[in-house]
């Protein structure tokens, strides 16, 4: 009888997380979208509870209320600067909640002497393997984007050949284990060495390619989830597994793709290691950069017919949003047409710069992706970069020695007067020198970026 | 045992072909919601969880289903909870 009815609410859960996500499709659709996939996770939790085997409920509610305090104290507190991390560690306890569960079901079967075949073990080794990876890794990820650790890419010699060296011990141990499962030496050494795996894995890749390492660990999230559901064999978190799967492993593509760079260029390159020596480099032989005032920055906004804003993570850094808002919003009660320009990876995570753009309320039709804005630079008065860098780097498209050469960039070059605010001539995240800076159409506007644009405010007030 | 795993494996392979369908049609700008919500829904582990927790005797197993328990509540409370304070943000509090 349980058995029945529950299978049809996990059906109803699956059905519900899919129309969820497909109303993700739209921001008018999407906060319903997000409450009908947690309706389906209620239904899911609600109809597991009348599972036979559960008899006792005191460690669930525990479990449970501890759970939604921490969850929903952090979701109400996480700055949108943070989500990348929140992000990251809700990966990692994804990750360890589907390894313990593989975990779990290994040591009851054990216990009630079932001998489980090669169907069961098998998923339970890649559970705990995937499982292990992703909270250590997620952890490592949280601890660079919190800057608890240095954001540059940690490196030491034979690095890759002694993670290929313990990938190799993990699937050797987890071959062992599905010829004896009873061993309970193995799963925890197969947990360990992978848990090992997750930290080795992340610690090389620079801060700049968050955004791919985040997407790559949601995916393994939900892949561990799916492991997780051919151990237990239930239907619905095999489905809910592969959608969070496909999900990471799409995200993780596109923002590849923003960077040019392949998934394995990204993993084992250690990339910003290398560029900091090639910006040193080339800074010597860089040209002059032309400062500006904020006085000089409003006589060009007052001829100016329309404005491209083209923000970057150094914008939300100095809590500049708001500002940038009221900037824009001046700009186009003086007929001014104004718009923003996204680049995928303009955040530290897919999408972040829409968020916080969205939490400023710059209404989302303004925000433009690169390939639709690109073309509209050359025929633009101004374009205003605020805390951008290496995505608005010509050398990524003239100079072949660049490190970041082919990644596609914002062609704000091609505007008739380049804007830029920034602290200082330092070079960005990756350590690039960037010419953008030095070329004639540029001014520069030295300064802290939420200041900067309130100086440009009331310069523009006094028209 | 077999027949049950062709099910599920064919379940998995159709549900990752869905997945890719319709995770390619959110736009960029609801990229960062899409992954705190699909990172929810990976919670799903806590079905799995909740039946090692409820077992009979306290044991290893029992311990660490609870344990899982509580990771996958705070991965779901709190991934649905912070979707739907940004997705409010994207609905204009701006009149007019």
């Amino acid at each position: 009888m349980f058995e029945s009815i529950s299978a049809y609410a996990y059906l109803v859960a699956s059905a519900l997380f899919i129309l969820g996500l497909k109303r993700l499709g739209s921001p008018r659709t999407a906060p319903q979208g997000n409450v009908m996939a947690a309706g389906g996770m209620l239904i899911a939790i609600v109809a597991t509870l009348f599972h036979q085997d559960i008899v006792r409920y005191e460690g669930i509610i525990a479990g449970i209320l501890l759970g939604s305090i921490i969850g929903a104290a952090t979701a109400y507190r996480v700055q949108m600067t943070a989500m990348p991390q929140m992000v990251a560690i809700f990966n990692g306890l994804g990750g360890a909640a589907s390894a313990l569960v593989a975990a779990s079901e290994l040591t009851r079967l054990n216990m009630a002497g079932a001998n489980p075949d090669a169907f069961i073990t098998v998923p339970i080794a890649l559970g705990c393997l995937i499982g292990a990876v992703t909270l250590t890794g997620s952890l490592i990820a949280f601890a660079k984007l919190q800057e608890i650790i240095s954001g540059s890419p940690i490196l030491f010699p034979l690095q890759n050949g002694l993670n290929l060296l313990i990938a190799v011990g993990v699937l050797g141990l987890s071959v062992l284990l599905v010829m004896d499962p009873s061993d309970p030496r193995l799963l925890w050494s197969i947990v360990g060495l992978a848990a090992f795996l997750g930290i080795l894995l992340v610690i090389p890749i620079g801060g700049a390619d968050m955004p791919v390492v985040i997407s790559l660990l949601n995916s393994y999230s939900g892949l561990a989830a799916c492991a997780t559901g051919f151990v237990i064999q239930n239907q619905v978190l095999i489905i809910s597994g592969s959608l969070v799967g496909a999900s990471g492993l799409i995200l993780t593509q596109i923002m590849c793709r923003a960077m040019n760079r392949s998934l394995a260029n990204v993993l084992f390159g250690g990339f910003g290691a290398t560029a900091a020596n090639t910006a040193i480099a080339t800074s010597a032989s860089g040209g002059i950069a032309k400062s500006g005032t904020p006085d000089d920055a409003a006589a060009i906004f007052d001829a100016a017919r329309s404005v491209i804003i083209v923000p970057g993570y150094g914008l939300a850094v100095a809590q500049a949003q708001h500002a940038v808002r009221d900037l824009g919003d001046m700009l186009e009660a003086r007929g001014i047409e104004v718009t923003y320009a996204i680049h995928p990876v303009a955040g530290r995570m897919p999408g972040h710069m829409n968020v916080l753009l969205a939490e400023a309320d710059v209404p989302y039709e303004k925000l433009v992706e690169m390939e639709r804005i690109n073309s509209s630079f050359p025929r633009t008065d101004v374009a205003l970069v605020i805390g951008a860098n290496d995505v608005t780097n010509p050398d990524a498209r003239e100079n072949p020695g660049s490190p970041i050469y082919g990644m596609p960039i914002l062609e704000v070059d091609k505007a008739k007067t380049v804007m830029v605010i920034k602290r200082s001539m330092s070079p960005g995240f990756a350590g690039i020198e960037n010419p953008l800076f030095t070329m004639p159409q540029t001014i520069m506007l030295f300064g802290d970026g939420k200041s900067m644009v309130e100086s440009l405010i009331s310069a523009v007030k006094e028209l | 045992m077999e027949g049950t795993f062709i099910l599920v494996i064919t379940i998995f392979v159709l549900a990752m072909f869905l997945g890719f369908e319709v995770i390619t049609k959110v736009p960029p700008t609801l990229h960062t919601p899409l992954m705190s919500g699909s990172n929810a829904i990976s919670g799903i582990a806590i079905i799995g969880a909740l039946i090692g927790a409820g077992a009979e005797q306290t044991s290893l197993a029992s311990i660490l289903g609870i344990v899982a328990v509580t990771l996958a509540t705070v991965n779901v409370v709190g991934g649905f909870l912070v979707t739907d304070r940004m997705l409010k943000m994207f609905v204009s509090k701006r009149k007019g």
